[in-house]
């Protein structure tokens, strides 16, 4: 909340600014909503606490921990929509994005349509996140919740490989996803298809918004899931090869590009198998810009320059020896 | 049609646990339900929390995920530090301990079983609040409700291993009959004195019940048929 009281003198913002800023700030609902602490077996005492479940170890004592859901303008947001503000809508990806185990690994599969409301925010959005060089995850469901929580556990996994010096394993990162997602009792809307090969071979799994997880050998997941689950059930058998596991993919997710309303534009394919991994961005283009002029554009005025003023941001500084460079 | 995919994962699910002349047999359906929409047709709902113990899993996908994820840590631990197998007693305990502490956010029932050295084969249910019951065989899930009276007719004292399956079989796919919520393939598992057996009956193999059709491979297979003989004068 500090950050409205700053912006608030500063510079002009309309309300709906502050509105989003304030659905932003999150909290982990297990600490605030609900007492006592679920999972915690009796009195708080050090003996007792046989697990360490990251922010719930700081749990015992009654400081909050940073970050996470608060609640408290929740009041005030009820009553400035009735006096007839408009709150700010979310971007959310609708979404078709897949998964399948082939021969020799995995392939993930997925649309580019980001869309707030009936309107499509971005055409051709990344939605195949990185997690590790073996290890991609899709997510539908809200773009924000998506993109942070994969770029979060991307991260824990990254911290994770340099203390273990291994390279991770697709069942570490769907237990910090589960874990993460079921504290926040599904309001983290991520659904999530993650996939990835590792010393034990090629896994595929699919994680809801509450924090259950399967494990398929072909998944599909968003708002076009349906359409897309209906080709891989037709048309997917064992041990695919490489190039019909992705014409498999490349289907499925055409199926929901053209018959799901919240998928569209193009088709992004991620082949990960032991070793290597190929990202095809925009795989497919199956939606291509009619109408293009062939004149091109051109503007009449040209922007005039008023004035120039380069400012480094970084400064240049010399460096120079002076003595002996020290000796142990 | 409001699919509502955006519902909790929930299983709709049928599970049963009965015990036998020598351990126990736990089986359960395959159906993992959000809204109307079958998000996992062939899902494992019977859960190994320690080497002779297991638990079949029903309610929401992602409490009883939990739940059994944290009583498989602490059984591994208490293992380590008991010396010895834990017993069932002990697994269904801590279950229940989660079950009750947490019974607010909480809504998932599960049923314990499994075979340890000093009371042999054990079935323990833990319905939602958290109650533990030892029974000489429990049901659970939107399915069990169909199965109360053929459990009542048709469950004994002492049946041989292959008749306790038999039986299981037989339940869930009545169930499976009746039930929206349940479905798919039937998996058991078997735990005796010496050791874990699991076993996998496809749909489409099980007996068929009352005004039950074959199943149809393909749409495709009843359209391309040849229709009956033009009729001739």
């Amino acid at each position: 909340m500090d950050l409205l009281k700053v912006n608030w003198g500063r510079r002009k913002h309309s309300l709906f600014y502050y509105l989003f800023l304030a659905s932003k700030q999150l909290f982990p609902l297990d600490l605030y909503l609900f007492s006592p602490n679920p999972f915690r077996f009796d009195q708080p005492s050090s003996s007792s606490r046989l697990f360490d479940f990251g922010r719930m170890s700081q749990a015992g004592v009654d400081v909050p921990a940073k970050g996470g859901f608060s609640f408290d303008l929740c009041k005030r947001n009820d009553m400035l929509i009735q006096k007839g503000l408009k709150a700010p809508s979310f971007l959310k990806t609708g979404t078709t994005i897949v998964g399948l185990i082939f021969k020799d690994g995995v392939i993930l599969g997925a649309d580019t349509r980001a869309t707030e409301g009936p309107i499509v925010a971005d055409k051709n959005c990344e939605k195949i996140h990185y997690m590790a060089p073996n290890i991609y995850c899709c997510g539908a469901g809200t773009a924000a919740d998506t993109e942070a929580v994969t770029d979060m556990v991307s991260s824990q996994l990254r911290l994770h490989r340099y203390q273990t010096g291994r390279d991770s394993r697709v069942i570490t990162a769907l237990t910090l996803l589960k874990k993460h997602l079921f504290s926040y009792q599904g309001h983290v809307s991520a659904a999530l298809v993650l996939g990835g090969v590792d010393i034990t071979g090629p896994h595929l799994h699919t994680i809801y918004p509450h924090g259950s997880t399967d494990t398929l050998p072909f998944a599909t997941m968003g708002s076009g899931s349906l359409a897309a689950m209906s080709v891989f059930e037709a048309k997917y058998k064992e041990g695919l090869t490489r190039d019909e596991g992705i014409k498999l993919v490349a289907e499925a997710i055409c199926s929901g590009i053209f018959n799901d309303l919240g998928s569209g534009s193009n088709v992004d394919i991620c082949v990960i198998t032991k070793g290597h991994k190929e990202y095809l961005r925009n795989y497919m283009e199956p939606n291509p810009r009619t109408y293009v002029s062939s004149k091109g554009y051109s503007f009449t005025k040209k922007t005039e320059v008023l004035r120039t003023k380069i400012t480094p941001l970084m400064e240049r500084v010399e460096i120079t020896e002076v003595g002996e460079a020290m000796e142990e | 049609m409001d699919l509502n995919l955006d519902a909790p994962h929930s299983m709709g699910t049928t599970i049963i646990g009965v015990t036998y002349n020598g351990g126990v047999v736990l089986g359960a359906d395959s159906r993992t339900s959000t809204g109307m929409y079958v998000a996992n047709r062939a899902s494992d709902k019977i859960t190994q929390l320690t080497d002779n113990v297991y638990v079949c899993r029903s309610g929401s996908a992602a409490d009883s995920q939990v739940v059994s994820d944290y009583v498989r840590y602490f059984l591994h631990q208490h293992t380590i530090q008991l010396g010895q197998p834990a017993t069932v007693k002990v697994s269904a305990n801590l279950i229940r301990m989660l079950a009750y502490n947490n019974k607010n956010m909480l809504q998932t029932g599960l049923i314990v079983g499994g075979w340890d050295k000093y009371e042999g084969g054990k079935i323990y249910g833990i319905p939602l609040g958290g109650t533990v019951v030892e029974q000489p065989f429990a049901i659970g899930g939107s399915g069990s409700s169909y199965l109360y009276g053929f459990f009542d007719q048709a469950w004994k004292e002492n049946m041989t291993k292959e008749e306790a399956e038999q039986l299981v079989v037989k339940a869930v796919s009545l169930a499976i009959a009746r039930d929206g919520a349940s479905g798919g393939v039937v998996r058991t598992v078997i735990i005796n004195s010496e050791g874990v057996t699991r076993n996998f009956y496809p749909g489409d193999k099980l007996q068929l019940w009352h005004e039950e059709l074959e199943p149809q491979n393909s749409l495709l297979d009843i359209l391309n048929a040849a229709g009956p003989e033009p009729m001739a004068i």
